[in-house]
Parts: C-alpha cells; sequence; structure tokens
C-alpha cells in the first residue's frame, strides 16, 4: 500500500486550484470571460481527473483486500455467492474448537464417570475391613469370623491392585485428553490473526475512502458519530463476560449476583 | 423429585447431571432450549427446573416467563445457571420469578448451596 502517492496528488491537486482561482479572479476583474470560462472548464477537468484517481485507488485497495483474504466468490449471483474465503475458512476452523473442547470434555467425563463406582467401592470396603480389622485387635473375633476376613481381605488386595490399575490409566488418559487446549488454542490464534487483519484492512478502505469524500465535498464520515446501538434489549444474552472486573455493569462472580439479589429481598 | 436441566451444550447439561447426582438426585431430564423444555414442563409434572439462559431458539429468560404465565407451572421451583453476568441480567431474572442464579463457571459447592436454599424456602 502506497501512503505518499494519493497524498502528494492531492498536494498538486489543491496547488492546482489555488492557480486557477487566483488566475480566474484577475480574468474576471479585467472582464476577459472566454478565457474565464476557459479557467472554470479547467478547474472542472482537474477535480473529475482527481475524482477518478480516487476511486481507481479505493476500487484497487478493495480489490486487494478481497484478494489477500482469497475470496472465491460469485459476484454476478444476487446476492454473491460465496464459495470459499479466509473468513469462511475461519468460521470453520471455530467450528472445529467447539467439536473438540466438547469431546475433551466428553471424553474427561466418560473416564471419570468409569472409575468414581471402582473409587467408591475401594472406599465403602476399606471402611467395612477397618472395622472388622478393630474388632480383631480387641480380640473380639469368632474363629468363624477371623477365616471370613481372611478372605476378605485378600480380595481386597486384588480389588486394590486392579482398581488403582484402571483408575491410573484413566488418569493418564484424561492428563493426555487436555492436549485439546493446544490444538484449539492454535486455530484461536490463527483466528485472532485473521479478525486484525480484516480490521487493518478496513482502516485503510477507510482512509482512501475519506480521500475521495474530501475531493468530492462530501461529508466526512468521521463527523457523523458512531452511534452504539442503544436499542439493544438487556436481556439480550452475551455469553461469558471476558473483563468482568473491568467493567461496572457486570458482576464478577458468585458472591456479587448473591448480594444484589439480597439486596432485592431474595 | 423429577427435574429439568436445559441448556444447549450437552458438555454442560452432563455436568449439572452429574452434581445432581452426586447430590442425590438421580430423576433428571434434558432439553436443549426453552421451546423443547416448555412442552416438557407442559406434561411432565416437574418438580424444579435448571436452566441456562442463552439459548438458540427460546432463551431461558423466555422460559421463565412462559413458565411464571402458567398457570399449571407458575409455582416450580427455577434455578438459573449461566454465564449471563450483567447486573442488569440478574435484575430481569429476579424480577421474572427466579428462584436463584448461579454464574458460570461455579462449583459443586455452590450448586448444592442455592438448591438447598430454595428447597427450604420452598418448603417452609
Amino acid at each position: 500500500m502506497q501512503h505518499s502517492g494519493p497524498l502528494h496528488e492531492d498536494e498538486n491537486f489543491m496547488s492546482q486550484l489555488q492557480d486557477c482561482a487566483n488566475q480566474l479572479v484577475e480574468k474576471l476583474q479585467s472582464d476577459n470571460y472566454d478565457e474565464a470560462s476557459e479557467l472554470i472548464h479547467q478547474l472542472v477537468e482537474a477535480r473529475n481527473n482527481h475524482i477518478f484517481k480516487s476511486v481507481g485507488q479505493l476500487t484497487r485497495a478493495l480489490h486487494n483486500a478481497i484478494m489477500n483474504f482469497h475470496v472465491d466468490a460469485n459476484l454476478d449471483a444476487d446476492p454473491p455467492n460465496i464459495n470459499n474465503s479466509e473468513i469462511r475458512d475461519a468460521s470453520d476452523r471455530l467450528h472445529y474448537v467447539i467439536e473438540m473442547t466438547q469431546a475433551a470434555a466428553d471424553k474427561t467425563m466418560d473416564k471419570v464417570e468409569a472409575v468414581a463406582p471402582i473409587a467408591m467401592n475401594l472406599g465403602l470396603e476399606s471402611a467395612n475391613l477397618k472395622d472388622e480389622w478393630q474388632k480383631l485387635r480387641r480380640r473380639e473375633m469368632t474363629k468363624e469370623e477371623f477365616k471370613a476376613l481372611y478372605e476378605r481381605i485378600d480380595d481386597f488386595l486384588e480389588q486394590m491392585g486392579d482398581g488403582t490399575a484402571v483408575l491410573n490409566t484413566n488418569l493418564q488418559e484424561i492428563i493426555l485428553e487436555q492436549g485439546y487446549q493446544d490444538l484449539t488454542g492454535q486455530v484461536l490464534k490463527k483466528v485472532i490473526g485473521l479478525i486484525s487483519d480484516v480490521e487493518k484492512e478496513l482502516v485503510n478502505l477507510m482512509r482512501i475512502a475519506g480521500q475521495v469524500e474530501e475531493v468530492t465535498g462530501l461529508a466526512s464520515a468521521s463527523k457523523t458519530p458512531v452511534t452504539e446501538n442503544t436499542n439493544k434489549r438487556d436481556s439480550a444474552a452475551e455469553g461469558p463476560q471476558i473483563h468482568a472486573d473491568k467493567r461496572a455493569d457486570v458482576v464478577s462472580g458468585q458472591d456479587e449476583v448473591d448480594d444484589l439479589l439480597s439486596s432485592l429481598g431474595f | 423429585m423429577k427435574i429439568l436441566i436445559v441448556d444447549d451444550f450437552s458438555t454442560m447439561r452432563r455436568i449439572i447431571k452429574n452434581l445432581l447426582r452426586d447430590l442425590g438426585f438421580t430423576n433428571t431430564h434434558e432439553a436443549d432450549d426453552g421451546s423443547t423444555a416448555l412442552p416438557m414442563l407442559k406434561s411432565g409434572d416437574f418438580d424444579f427446573l435448571v436452566t441456562d439462559w442463552n439459548m438458540p431458539g427460546m432463551s431461558g429468560i423466555d422460559l421463565l416467563k412462559e413458565v411464571r404465565a402458567d398457570g399449571k407451572l407458575a409455582s416450580l421451583p427455577v434455578l438459573m445457571v449461566t454465564a449471563e453476568a450483567k447486573r442488569d441480567q440478574i435484575i430481569e431474572a429476579a424480577q421474572a420469578g427466579v428462584n436463584g442464579y448461579v454464574v458460570k463457571p461455579f462449583t459443586a459447592q455452590v450448586l448444592k448451596e442455592k438448591i438447598d436454599k430454595i428447597f427450604e424456602r420452598v418448603e417452609g
């Protein structure tokens, strides 16, 4: 993108305008109407040329921006039919993030649900055995009860070995499953990069469009303030707050929710 | 106790379902937005509704309003579990007659507290 070119042309155009205007005043004062109208004609021509050039630049920049984002679109269709673009690609990537995080959450919960009963049963059995063991230590146990305890301890040790093996395997798998953070993080970074590129291209287009507006004498867009959409319903969902601690209209945790509700009589 | 869990993310429904099971509530059913939840509520003698706010189709706040406007469901206890954290939204939910409001991410402890509190008040 050339930044000096258009500005330089602008200066040329301005000085041309001033020269013409001065000469025009002179000619008019000396009642030289033929030459004066010739000057007016030149003025209009210069202005038109400048507008054509600026519009040309704007069109080229727009074209470049579209090429940069690899938009493959059928512009003859109405509305234009977009076959492929980096934005479309970014949407696919974000869908992939949703799918991956969902799969990771599901797998993690599967693993936990599979071993939770094992941990619970081992806990229950060890509590039972502890009671029996205390009975044995207090020498309150009959020979038959001791025989039963003897076998139960055998079983328990076996269960313990098998159970902890499964627990370990599942815990390891849960850790491995956290790899989704790395993968989704990379995808998200790419999308963030694309968004900042789009922003840069938009700012550039606005800059060039501003120059066109200046020469044509149209009102500059910057003079019309960007109005925020104040009609937005309060109840419109926003999703998770990213900067809750920096916003006064947002609570930053359950404690603040509770405070707010109790102030309302809850 | 028959409970309906409404959330568009199956992961979140599953988390809430697991937490409720730990608290001793095993009769749980699921819906993925307000418009599928409402007919279930109308036909299904539920005792408790846990709903998200932000869902496609009918949102949780609209579901809450529908529930309060329905003669048969008007007194159903409703707990909102949501990432929506604007003060105005919490006030709106309170005014619409929510019984409890939990912001995500939440802990098992917080969910238990809110549920206990709701039933204390309903029974008391």
